[in-house]
């Protein structure tokens, strides 16, 4: 059987402007999967060199300073260059408008032009490792005073991430527009994708955060360029207002990372089950809430910042109240694998794995939201395992869902699934052996960003390093089979996994103007019933 | 494909684009109060170093520029090009005049060693240091936007002398209109705030 080529093959214009300059939604969320992922195998290596280096106490490997420019950097590629954009912006361009039955998103243009600025951005991060005074070294949250102060070359990190955050509010503002006016005839907003659904609500926050994010990191850069003092108490600033601004964007933005996940998931598991989602307007209406309740929350970051009392007790609440809709998403998901015709394939078995770590991850996360618990744990290792079992073992894993599901739309060909559920258990075994260690080493006391120890915490240290070998093991293999299945797997038919959303009724991949006649939907998106099984 | 016309899309993007320009000085708004909450009595000192004079021509200069801006998209409705753009002319031409005043404001306040980080200032009370660092700062970012807004507004122009934006279709100039409202609004923010508090 010949794979066609559909919207990859190559045309009569030379390969720049083919690709690079492309205004095809589906070549750019090509374009936005391989950057992100190149970024995302920089990001693990510097996590690996962390963890080699807290081997065992005393200096392994690098010095303070190299350490804490390695943190640092290792956060603000994961953070900025990784979750943010990658599913929106790397899944949501490919199948947002397949899945609305649309030619492409709203403004083509300008979503070439995102991606241009997330590659600028990405570049001036990159660029801040070797000028100046040296890689940042304040993590990537930015504090000030210290911010302000240090020699390092902050400002020019600062502004690749005012670059990357205008990228993604343009993203964001596309999706919205895209959804609400391309949707093909008859799909009624109540037969919506939870995909879409799910980027519809991470993309009002885009909009509705990202600005503040970008105010505020001028501020650093101008504070430091200009010696503005806006922040600095001795003319007259304030650095808790810094501290403020910095998570009135980046706790929303927790969200920004998780929701398009719970999107994949919600999307993968009636698949995969063979029945319709359990409470398809909860989930919904969670998305909604998630959104909506995620931006009253920030300060919960700031227990221990000498905030009011009360501050600290509305704020403690309130963060109780956002994680009931995310509670509610698992149930739903739960419910609707009970008695379903289970079929365990590689996205079913990552989008559990997603299910599990993202429960550890959540359940911890109140442990930090109550702030009598936090004022125990807080800046402790505790906070970085909660933080790597959400994002790594969500929205990572909701990732890797996404990419095993819908490899064979993009490439017509299907990857060996043994080696993937093998690089999926790999994986599992890994981030819990990685993470979970941390959670003891918090308990214990063990301070975050310290590139040193006390003798105590050794075990636990080794054993969260060992557990990231396995977990670059799980990634390795993952990553040589999608490569390997792009060239020599089993070619496959429009729709492998008899899905019923409108991008599987398209040739894998899709040709360049997606549809022939505009589809007209009929249906809801989980109705396995009208699937015409053509393979 | 790329030239399907979507008017009512086109009009949203540029409204929620708007929104997020408002959120991005909303911040520096959020700035201003709680600092003007902590230090009330040195913001209207600080405030009496502004000139009131130079303040209100400048408002008055940006208020008569969007009204430009609307006469020149309701000419391009009515498929009037040449007045539309003369229209836009003007207000690009206003835009100019808003700016030289800002110019001789700040070199005369840096004369007198009022700027970010300036010696002179160092041991103010630490409430009127503040004060300046969030002036300069957000009528700082006011100026860079009026600067794009020029921009843009060249850029219609010349999409209209070219045809690209038509009588028929006019949503160009009409959101580069709204956006020269928009920074016309800010000023009108601005300005009281830091020119005429007690
Ligand atoms: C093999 C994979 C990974 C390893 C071994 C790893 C390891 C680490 C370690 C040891 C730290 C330092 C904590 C500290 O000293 O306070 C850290 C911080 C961090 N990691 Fe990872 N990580 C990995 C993957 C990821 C992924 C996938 C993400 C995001 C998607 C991520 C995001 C972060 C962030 C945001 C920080 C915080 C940096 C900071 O404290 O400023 N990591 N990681
Ligand atoms: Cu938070």
């Amino acid at each position: 059987m010949v794979v066609s080529q559909g919207f990859m093959a190559p045309g009569d214009k030379s390969w720049v402007r083919e690709w690079l300059f492309t205004i095809d939604h589906k070549r750019i969320g090509m374009l936005y999967l391989w950057s992100i992922l190149a970024f995302f195998v920089v990001g693990v290596f510097l996590g690996l060199l962390i963890r080699l280096e807290l081997f065992s106490p005393g200096r392994d490997l690098i010095g303070p300073q190299v350490y804490n420019a390695v943190f640092t950097l290792h956060g603000v590629i994961m953070i900025f260059l990784v979750v943010i954009p990658s599913i929106p912006a790397a899944f949501g361009n490919l199948f947002l408008p397949l899945q609305l039955g649309a030619e492409d998103v709203a403004f083509p243009r300008l979503n070439m032009f995102s991606f241009w600025l997330y590659v600028i951005g990405g570049a001036i991060a990159l660029t801040s490792l070797f000028t100046g005074g040296g890689a940042p070294d304040t993590g990537w949250t930015f504090y000030v005073p210290f911010s302000a102060v240090t020699t390092t070359n902050v400002s020019v990190a600062v502004l690749g991430v005012f670059v990357l955050g205008f990228s993604s509010i343009l993203t964001g503002l596309n999706f919205i527009v895209t959804i609400h006016r391309l949707r093909a005839p008859g799909l009624k907003w109540r037969r919506l994708t939870l995909f879409a659904w799910a980027l519809y609500a991470t993309a009002w926050i885009q909009v509705l955060a990202t600005p503040i994010l970008s105010i505020t990191v001028v501020l650093i850069a101008i504070e430091r360029l200009l010696g503005m003092g806006i922040f600095d108490p001795a003319r007259g600033g304030d650095p808790i207002l810094y501290q403020h601004l910095f998570w009135i964007y980046s706790h929303p933005a927790v969200y920004i990372m998780i929701l398009p996940a719970m999107g994949v998931i919600s999307d993968i598991i009636p698949v995969f089950c063979r029945k319709p989602i359990f409470g398809y307007k909860t989930i919904v209406g969670s998305s909604l809430a998630i959104a909506f309740a995620g931006s009253l929350v920030w300060a919960h970051h700031m227990f221990v910042s000498g905030m009011s009392d009360t501050a600290v007790m509305v704020f403690s609440l309130l963060t109780f109240v956002v994680a009931v809709p995310s509670a509610i998403k698992v149930f739903n998901w739960v419910s609707t694998l009970y008695k379903g015709s289970i079929r365990p394939e590689p996205p079913l078995i990552y989008g559990l794995g997603f299910i599990f770590l993202f429960a550890m991850g959540g359940i911890t996360g109140l442990v930090l939201g109550s702030a009598g618990t936090d004022m125990h744990v807080h800046d402790t290792y505790f906070v970085v395992g909660h933080f790597h079992y959400v994002i790594f073992g969500g929205t990572g894993f909701g990732m890797f869902a996404a990419i095993h599901y819908w490899f064979p739309k993009m490439y017509g060909r299907m990857y060996n699934k043994k080696q993937a559920n093998i690089a999926a258990g790999l994986l599992l075994v890994g981030i819990n052996g990685l993470y979970f260690p941390m959670y003891l080493l918090g308990l214990a006391g063990m301070p975050r960003r310290y590139y040193d120890y006390l003798p105590q915490f050794t075990e636990l240290h080794r054993l969260s390093t060992y557990g990231s070998w396995f977990t670059f093991a799980g990634l390795a293999l993952m990553i040589y089979n999608l490569i390997r299945s792009r060239y020599h797997g089993a070619p496959v038919g429009r729709n492998p996994w008899q899905a019923a959303t409108l991008e599987w009724t398209l040739p894998s991949p899709p040709p360049s103007h997606n549809f022939d006649v505009e589809p007209v939907v009929t249906h809801g998106p989980y109705a396995f019933s009208e699937v015409r099984d053509d393979d | 494909m790329t030239d399907h016309r979507d008017y009512q899309g086109a009009k949203m993007g540029m409204w929620l684009f708007l929104f997020t320009e408002i959120l991005l000085f909303g911040g520096l708004f959020v700035l201003y109060s709680v600092t003007l909450g902590r230090f009330p009595a040195e913001f209207h000192q600080a405030s009496q170093l502004l000139d009131v004079t130079m303040g209100t021509t400048n408002t008055v200069i940006l208020i008569t520029s969007s009204l430009f801006a609307a006469l020149a998209v309701t000419a391009l409705q009515k498929g009037n090009a040449k007045l539309a753009q003369i229209f836009i002319a003007l207000t690009i031409a206003f835009a100019c005049g808003f700016l030289v005043i800002k110019y001789f404001e700040w070199t005369h306040k840096f004369h007198v060693g009022i700027y970010p980080g300036s010696p002179d200032i160092a041991d103010w009370a630490p409430g009127k240091q503040a004060f300046f660092s969030l002036y300069f700062a957000m009528t700082g970012l006011h100026g860079i936007h009026v600067v794009i807004g020029m921009a843009v507004l060249s850029w219609v122009s010349w999409l209209i002398r070219v045809g690209k934006c038509t009588p028929e279709y006019f949503v160009a100039l009409e959101n580069a209109g709204l956006y020269w409202h928009l920074v016309d609004l800010i000023w009108i923010y601005l300005f009281p705030l830091y020119y005429l508090i007690t």
